[in-house]
């Protein structure tokens, strides 16, 4: 683990790859819930977990220097289900990457299990992992200035739900009716990082 | 809706309601948001007797105009102004009683660029995530003010301050801007730490509530490529491809992939939200505490 210090008060620590990042965050979580850790956000992202507002960081930055990073956690906890149309206009592109026709995205991309890495972009965008490597695809060379809410897209390692319409250089696959983010529900976000996610086929509309 | 109400007459060139934002949800990708020159905010909401997270209207350089609906008062602070209640003078930076009815006009800064309006009870929009300041980045929280728009208001609490101006910081000439180096700052060449905290920059026009972007020299990168995106904080300044730096303010991104060549001081982010395009910025590097 690396240890980087940003600002006054805030912790960047780096670790190797997400799989690690995803259980360092959960043991951060851990020490903040039974109080061993006093930090404001504690932010995963790709290959590190951001501690914001750290109350003590000097003696944090010793206890994380010396920790290993620990082993993952066992997948526990309710999957979330996302119903989809596999219809996306880059439905056909993204199966030439893959080199599978067309109708085997929808039963790879449904037949694969998902956890939420990390979030940003927007409030409620998770970057979900659990698609193999070869199944990665790269960006769009050119965004498009508006993606649908509900587009269900690729980039990277990642697959991402658009929680409303916005720019985006994601490849779309498909479309859900799924409400990603609703503030005025008790949990605002559907997907938040850690959570377990599951897409299901209900065809091409 | 009852008389505790303030109709916007006028609502500026950007207007927004802010409070002190809503920390704590960085992880599900939501902003900090909050009024940009906090010790103004909570200034002003002081003056007039609000506890100091209570919302207020956070003006961009040629202010608003207000009519409320019953008798407030209120007070103007951040970016000096005139301020008048129906057409005659009024203190700036002090508690003023506005009749109700009466119209209060926040004019163009002279100086600056964000005013801050606290009024008794303060802005009562519903809100969201436990905060009703609007965020520009990602639209949670009330909208920019429009002309013709509606605000509730609170009950008021305790008596106002017995003040007759409150002191406020001026709005800076030159904005100096003390930096903890990293945790980036080995993607720039070693060439570029040294521009970084040694050239002169200035504000530029592009600057908003996301960040204050800098005119100036660009920085060159040791690395090409994009950092796998990684959590940012408030007051980080980020490198993009074209080399200009950015320092995120209040409404930035939770997560980014442009490296962070180093972190502004957060007592020196209050002045960097009242400079205005083409003010000079100086970086100076700090160490780490």
């Amino acid at each position: 683990m690396n240890v980087l210090r940003v600002g006054e008060d805030a912790l960047l620590v780096e670790v190797t790859s997400g799989e690690e990042a995803q259980a360092l965050h959960a043991e951060l979580l851990r020490r903040r819930a039974e109080g061993s850790l006093r930090a404001r956000e504690i932010v995963p992202a790709a290959r590190t977990v951001l501690l914001d507002g750290l109350a003590d960081r000097a003696r944090v930055i010793c206890e994380l220097s010396a920790a290993e990073v620990p082993p993952a956690p066992p997948r526990a906890g309710a999957i979330v289900e996302l119903p989809v149309r596999y219809d996306g206009p880059d439905l056909g592109e993204v199966a030439a990457h893959w080199g599978v026709p067309e109708p085997e995205v929808a039963r790879i991309h449904a037949g694969t299990e998902f956890r939420v890495a990390f979030c940003g972009f927007a409030p409620g965008f998770g970057y979900l992992t659990g698609l193999p490597a070869r199944y990665h695809v790269p960006r769009r060379d050119t965004p498009r200035t508006a993606v649908p809410a509900g587009s269900v897209a690729l980039a990277g390692p990642y697959t991402g739900v658009y929680p409303r319409s916005s720019p985006g250089g994601w490849r779309l696959i498909g479309t859900t009716d799924a409400v990603l983010w609703d503030h005025t529900r008790e949990s605002a976000a559907l997907l938040s990082p850690g959570t377990r996610v599951r897409f299901v086929d209900r065809g091409r509309s | 809706m009852t008389d505790r109400a303030l109709a916007v007459v006028r609502a500026g060139a950007l207007t927004t309601v802010q409070d002190t934002g809503r920390p704590g949800h960085a992880h599900l990708g939501v902003p900090r948001s909050g009024a940009l020159d906090a010790p103004a905010a909570a200034l002003v909401n002081r003056l007039v007797g609000n506890p100091p997270g209570a919302a207020v209207l956070e003006t961009t350089l040629d202010g608003c105009a207000l009519r409320p609906r019953s008798a407030v008062t209120v007070a103007v602070g951040g970016a000096p102004c005139p301020v008048t209640v129906d057409g005659r003078p009024a203190p700036w930076g002090a508690p003023v009683h506005v009749p109700a009815g009466a119209l209060l006009d926040v004019g163009a800064a002279v100086a600056g660029v964000r005013g801050y309006v606290a009024v008794s009870g303060g802005i009562a929009v519903e809100p969201v995530l436990g905060s009703r300041s609007t965020d520009l980045l990602s639209g949670l929280g009330p909208p920019p003010l429009r002309t013709g728009a509606v605000l509730p208001l609170g009950r008021p609490g305790v008596a106002h301050a017995r003040v007759d101006v409150a002191p406020q910081p001026a709005p800076p000439a030159e904005l100096v801007l003390r930096v903890t180096l990293g945790p980036r700052e080995d993607w720039c060449a070693p060439e570029a730490v040294r521009t970084f905290t040694s050239r002169p920059y200035r504000v530029s026009p592009a600057s908003n509530r996301i960040g204050l972007r800098m005119d100036g020299p660009a920085l060159t990168r040791a690395r090409t490529g994009e950092l796998p995106s990684e959590g940012m904080v408030l007051g980080a300044v980020q490198v993009p491809p074209d080399g200009r730096p950015v320092v995120f303010l209040a409404d930035h991104p939770t997560t980014g992939g442009y490296p962070v060549i180093g972190v502004v001081r957060a007592a020196d982010l209050p002045a960097a939200a009242q400079a205005r395009p083409g003010t000079p910025v100086r970086f100076v590097a700090v160490r780490h505490r």
